[in-house]
């Protein structure tokens, strides 16, 4: 719909949509809002007893520590918890993850985007029914194995098992991206005289950038939040962020032991904040990828 | 593309899957069919200065260890697992059954067994959440459409958030909200006049809290695919629309609506698969007193000292044949459609 359709709405029809958009917007937005505003706080203004105004103003963190603001919480988090090494660890899983599933995704989705035969469209039934299969099923697999293997526990375990789990989502996406490629394009290179590969190498890499940075990030994201997996097949020093922050809420009952989480969590929401404001546009256009284009 | 060629490029990826998705799905059929090892018993005589002597059957760790490494898979129980009280339940079912004399009181005593109470909340989130996804996401979709051009990035931006954030941290942070000494538990204590209300009590409410944030998490998803489905609807059937008279309703309702059905198709098989596997807000919410889905049983059996391979095994096999369940219709639809195209 065009602007100018846009406009022809009458007034009470704008207020009514533009109101609801707000309260959209306010639920949206605000839970992120308040907990970044209360992560400066200390635990009984945050969880306030007395009145909730408080997280607002910091009345008893004034008190405790002499300041309306406290960093006690990052502190307790990144030096008394070592939220840094698990930074670390999430720093090296989801890059890995991202550039192996990306390697692999690319190889796999120009192969199915230029293939008519029958198996074709098996291999992505089956990739749609692994993309279903929920991940803690999945991990029941492979405890035993690794147990007896001696490989559970390791970063690079995971990464294996993320990208593993990733492949379905990604060919699909990746094919979606190829198949808006005309097949002209390398089909002339081949006539030329390149093999498949040269044509893959020479002349499709360089104009599929776009569908990769964009499949590329929701590879990062889906290492990034992962939980199910991470907390099962990593141990406790190897930890990533999210499986760190869960066992911050094993220990909370202490005081201010809760506020080292929100902290955590302030910290790990950060980066996601970055990655949407910088790459609005490919999300947006990663996510209706499939759907528009069929 | 050549059938060689094709093998070589797919290799990987496929690998890849054969190796960490097909393969643990054998593992995970061959471990149900197991259970853990019992513990070797031995009787110490526990002999005490003065005091006498006691027997005491005590678990020989040794033994237990050996065994252990022996068998790491267990003993052989067939299909044992899945029957007993805490998957399929058949004997409790069969005998609450003929005990109970209304359908009440026969659902109220099934629930309280662990696999069914798992699977009412995981279907009942499901099939609540994805309409509810679906219809919220149309209506921001509509309303952002309606913004002047300048206020659209800021909107999808901060629409955006609820999906992007992890979900284990996106239910702790409504959760240390609705806490009841957070800020929206305690505004709704004053609404309500109940100082004693707490949402994490009542079995009812933690239900509607884990809706409510799948709602939000979920709603920015159909939000983006809707609007961006929006852009392309064809002006000309639009305009021809409100030359035949068409008020706003029912160009909404006879033009945009079915033009972006398909749409609706694609997020509704996607949140079906994403809502049937609800796992991090249970843990985020501490719900698993009133609400606990299929993947957090598996969880349960997988986490702490005793690791139960053999039941978490068959609750996913179970969940497995679940997802089959759902996916079914789509599948034979997209089956229809393949054959379709190729005649």
């Amino acid at each position: 719909m065009s602007d100018a359709l846009a406009t022809r709405r009458s007034a009470p029809v704008r207020i009514v949509l533009l109101g609801f958009l707000a309260l959209w917007l306010i639920a949206a937005a605000f839970p992120f809002v308040w907990t970044l505003w209360g992560s400066f706080k200390v635990q009984s203004d945050f969880f306030s007893i007395q009145d909730w105004t408080n997280a607002i103003w910091g009345v008893r963190t004034e008190i405790e520590t002499g300041s309306t603001f406290t960093d006690d919480g990052y502190r307790g988090a990144w030096v008394e918890e070592k939220f840094g090494l698990a930074v670390f660890n999430t720093l090296i899983v989801t890059l890995c993850v991202t550039a192996i599933s990306l390697t692999f995704g690319t190889l796999g989705g120009y192969a199915l985007s230029r293939s008519s035969y029958n198996y074709t469209f098996w291999i992505l039934m089956t990739a749609l029914i692994f993309r279903a299969m929920p991940h803690i099923t999945l991990v029941s697999g492979y405890l035993l194995p690794f147990f007896e293997l001696n490989i559970w526990g390791y970063l690079s375990t995971s990464i294996v098992v993320l990208v593993a789990i990733n492949q379905p989502f990604t060919i699909w996406m990746l094919r979606s991206f190829f198949m808006n490629i005309p097949k002209d394009l390398d089909e002339s290179a081949m006539v030329d005289g390149c093999t498949r590969f040269q044509a893959f190498r020479y002349v499709i890499i360089p104009v599929m950038w776009p569908g990769v940075i964009t499949t590329g990030l929701f590879s990062f994201l889906l290492a990034y939040n992962d939980f199910a997996v991470t907390t099962m097949l990593l141990s406790k020093e190897n930890q990533t962020m999210v499986p760190k922050i869960a066992s911050f809420l094993g220990s909370t009952q202490q005081e201010g032991n809760v506020m080292f989480a929100v902290a955590a969590v302030v910290s790990a929401t950060a980066p996601l904040f970055v990655l949407v404001l910088f790459f609005q546009r490919q999300i947006v256009s990663g996510l209706t990828a499939g759907a528009v284009k069929g | 593309m050549k059938h060689k060629t094709f093998l070589w490029f797919m290799l990987p990826s496929a690998l890849a899957m054969l190796l960490f998705i097909a393969l643990p799905i054998g593992s995970v059929f061959v471990q149900s069919l197991h259970i853990e090892n019992e513990k070797v018993l031995i009787e110490v005589e526990n002999c005490v200065p003065l005091g006498g002597c006691t027997k005491e059957t005590v678990v020989d760790i040794e033994a237990s260890a050996r065994l252990k490494a022996e068998r790491p898979l267990g003993v052989y129980n067939g299909f044992g697992t899945y029957t007993n009280r805490n998957h399929l339940a058949t004997t409790e079912i069969a005998q609450f059954w003929r005990n109970s004399d209304s359908l009440g009181a026969f659902a109220k005593q099934v629930y309280g067994l662990p696999f069914y109470k798992a699977l009412s909340f995981t279907l009942a989130y499901t099939f609540i959440v994805t309409p509810l996804v679906i219809i919220l996401g149309f209506c921001i979709a509509v309303c952002v459409n309606a913004l002047p051009r300048i206020f659209k990035g800021l909107a999808i931006f901060f629409s955006l958030l609820p999906m992007m954030v992890t979900p284990l941290i996106g239910s702790l942070i409504l959760f240390w909200m609705i806490d009841s000494r957070g800020v929206l538990g305690k505004s709704l204590q004053v609404l309500m006049e109940n100082p004693d209300l707490s949402l994490k009590a009542s079995p009812a409410l933690t239900w509607v809290m884990l809706m409510v944030y799948g709602v939000w998490h979920s709603a920015p998803f159909a939000f983006v695919v809707f609007y961006a489905g929006l852009q392309t609807v064809p002006e000309d059937t639009l305009e021809s629309a409100i030359i035949d008279g068409a008020s706003r309703w029912q160009r909404v309702r006879y033009v945009v609506i079915p033009y972006l059905m398909p749409l609706v198709t694609f997020i509704a098989l996607i949140q079906l698969m994403d809502n049937f596997r609800v796992f991090e807000p249970v843990v985020g919410f501490s719900a698993e007193a009133s609400a606990t889905s299929l993947s957090w049983i598996i969880y349960n059996d997988l986490k702490g000292e005793f690791q139960l391979f053999g039941s978490a095994a068959a609750t996913s096999m179970l969940t497995i044949l679940g997802v089959a369940i759902l996916l079914a219709p789509v599948l034979i639809r997209t089956w229809r459609d393949f054959k379709g195209a190729k005649t």
